[in-house]
């Protein structure tokens, strides 16, 4: 009695055993089928890094802080609430976590909020240290958060506003504001392609004018060529086995 | 064409030639070619040895005066804030300390401080971790200052600078590659402290230093101060003041040598930097000459906070003691030249099974830090280095931004250049000391 093959499409039980390798011939590289594992235990969606599929890591819920949050944060709040008429509906969160205070404000605001912290005497933010953003993406529907470190010279104090925007809405422009935040709006449309509206000159800064894509984004793959390196080759880093 | 009495002119087989006898320049150049007379624009770099690195200039000049300048820059960009979201958080400090090339330690401390409040230690790092973080970071200063001193030197005129500057930094990279293995990009900053321990051969290195350096500093002064030429390309030249500075975002040097005492070591400080005794050296110039006298000044209190560093320095541990963070860092040198902790591995390899997985888990997949985001902000030679640090609760950063004072500073050309010679767009560019490697990240 002579065993018949199985042949593997009609076959349930997945891939069969022993298959036959393609493009198995003489001189020709082999051909493995491509695997389409990605953690290190094949484990994937779960969020977790590790590769060991233990834990899932959850987006981290940002949640208002209870008043008072004390330290020169009450002061700060306070002071932009009197001098602020809109307060209560452009600013959504306030946020104090490490010592540092976060207000989440929304982005057609944004402008005037700034405004405000500049020129305002008991606030006197000067100094727009830095501005940039983060992409939350899959953790937020808006997921574009644009953050602005402000400093103020005068009390010593620091306050960092948060901007959130889905991918093609536009944030008005701090410039006028703070003309230092020129090339970092430039940066951040360069990197993650949020649009400022009233920037003099929204143009690419660190990529070449003609590059396609922006590349901060956490769909945009980070690249790379395998390297060989003494027989072995080794795959860009965003293509490697373990804790993606 | 030409009306009579002013130039003659006559063919000859290179063209035609004309023989100007006085009269108004325009006149003739006009009648000849009327955009002769107008603008033009050069381009300056990005392959210039005067523009400090890759950055180049597009000058649009009316005969020696420049009436627009723009920088371009992005021609060293590596994507370091992309790499670093693909690699562990100790891996991190390789990938930083690459920024600024010449202020590495800077970027490591910045990127550390803010990994190590994110997980909540700051208050446990070790005294002896930040007092050789202090150490390291004012030595660094020295050593950037006195890049800026040779290339500005070089730049304007007064080559042997360079030779000297470039000789001194030299004892000072002997000092970091005795401890860290590498005259730049050292990676010795790591979260939770440093490396390794300083060896005793370079505290005496750094003692000898400090005896050696202020002698030097004094001939800088002896053939700079006094020096016409350095006078003349220096002051009064790319001034800035300190409504300039502040909307522009320009801190560090710049905006001291405008009169504002500025210094985040003081204002908000960090690392123990409360603990020393300095002062922040200010000019009321606004211009070149300015920032020179402060960056100066500013290397001697450097060598009096190394001095007190030396003089704080006890033994004790350099890393912190959650050993869920702390790596191994009691290295010597192995067979191989690599960096090894004998007793570490004999430990992991011969007696502890359960060692080695943690080693192994430390290592490879690292450190997880709960989400939540900061941002840190450190004195860098240049100005404010900020780094803003997410992390989504993952052994790898979220994002990190650096906010480096070169790309910041670097915005402040056009405003000091406009409207002065060609020559000044070095000399104002060169005070800046911007750092492409930084800028573009």
């Amino acid at each position: 009695m002579s065993i018949e093959p199985t042949n593997p499409e009609q076959s349930t039980g997945g891939v069969p055993v022993n298959a036959e390798p393609v493009g198995a011939d003489i001189d020709a590289p082999a051909q493995v089928p491509p695997n389409p594992r990605k953690g290190m235990f094949g484990i994937t969606g779960s969020g977790d890094v590790s590769g060991f599929g233990g834990l899932v890591r959850r987006a981290p819920e940002v949640v208002s802080t209870p008043k008072p949050y004390g330290g020169y944060f009450d002061e700060v709040t306070d002071a932009l609430e009197e001098a602020y008429p809109g307060f209560a509906d452009a600013i959504e969160k306030v946020v104090v976590d490490r010592g540092q205070l976060t207000l989440h404000i929304k982005a057609e605001r944004i402008a005037e909020v700034a405004q405000i912290m500049r020129d305002d005497e008991s606030l006197r933010f000067e100094l727009c240290s830095s501005l940039s953003a983060v992409d939350y993406l899959n953790s937020d529907p808006r997921r574009f958060h644009v953050v602005y470190e402000l400093t103020s010279m005068t009390y010593r104090r620091r306050v960092r506003l948060e901007v959130a925007v889905a991918d093609g809405v536009t944030v008005p422009s701090v410039t006028s504001v703070y003309p230092t935040a020129d090339w970092h709006e430039r940066e951040t449309y360069d990197m993650y392609g949020v649009i400022f509206t009233g920037h003099p000159n929204l143009t690419r800064i660190l990529m070449p004018d003609d590059w396609e894509g922006h590349p901060q984004r956490k769909d945009y793959p980070l690249g790379g060529v395998p390297v060989e390196y003494k027989g072995a080759e080794i795959p860009p880093p965003d293509q490697r086995r373990v804790y993606q | 064409m030409t009306s009579p009495g002013y130039a003659t002119e006559r063919e000859t087989t290179e063209g035609r030639v004309f023989t100007v006898t006085g009269g108004d320049w325009d006149t003739i150049t006009n009648n000849i070619d009327p955009l002769s007379n107008e603008k033009i624009v050069v381009n300056l770099g990005p392959q210039h040895p005067s523009t400090h690195g890759v950055l180049r200039l597009v000058l649009e000049l009316e005969g020696e005066k420049v009436t627009e300048v723009r920088p371009v820059i992005g021609y060293l960009h590596t994507g370091i804030e992309k790499n670093l979201e693909y690699r562990n958080w100790t891996q991190g400090t390789t990938f930083v300390t690459r920024a600024d090339y010449l202020a590495p330690l800077f970027n490591e401390a910045g990127y550390v401080l803010a990994v190590e409040k994110l997980l909540g230690i700051e208050d446990e790092i070790t005294e002896r971790a930040k007092t050789i973080r202090v150490l390291f970071m004012e030595l660094n200063r020295i050593s950037s200052h006195l890049v800026w001193l040779g290339t500005t030197g070089l730049e304007l005129g007064a080559i042997s600078m360079m030779l000297y500057g470039f000789r001194e930094r030299e004892y000072i990279l002997d000092v970091f590659e005795e401890t860290s293995g590498l005259r730049m990009n050292h990676a010795y900053f790591r979260p939770g402290g440093v490396a390794q321990d300083i060896p005793d051969s370079a505290i005496k290195k750094i003692r000898d230093f400090l005896v050696y350096m202020p002698k030097k500093l004094k001939e800088y002064e002896a053939m700079l101060n006094g020096q016409v030429i350095w006078h003349q390309r220096t002051q009064g030249v790319g001034v800035l003041d300190v409504t300039g500075c502040l909307a522009l975002g320009v801190t560090g040097p710049v905006l001291r040598a405008a009169g504002l005492a500025w210094d985040l070591r003081k204002t908000m400080p960090y690392s123990g930097y409360e603990n020393y005794e300095f002062d922040v050296p200010t000019a009321t110039t606004s211009d070149v000459w300015g920032r020179y006298l402060v960056r100066i000044a500013e290397i001697r209190e450097s060598l009096k906070i190394v001095e007190q560093a030396l003089d704080k320095l006890r033994p004790g541990p350099i890393f912190v003691s959650d050993k869920k963070i702390a790596w191994p860092a009691q290295l010597a040198v192995g067979l191989d030249g690599m960096g090894n902790s004998l007793e570490h591995v004999a430990k992991i390899m011969g007696q502890s099974m359960e060692s080695l997985i943690h080693h192994f888990k430390l290592v490879t997949e690292g450190f997880r830090v709960p989400p939540g985001q900061v941002y840190v902000g450190i004195e860098h030679p240049r100005g404010e280095l900020g780094v803003h640090a997410v992390s989504d609760g993952g052994t790898h950063p979220y994002r990190v931004h650096m906010r480096d004072p070169s790309f910041v500073n670097l915005q402040a050309i056009p405003a000091m250049a406009e409207g002065a010679l060609l020559a000044d767009v070095i000399a104002g560019g060169a005070s800046l000391d911007p750092v492409m490697g930084g800028c573009d990240r």
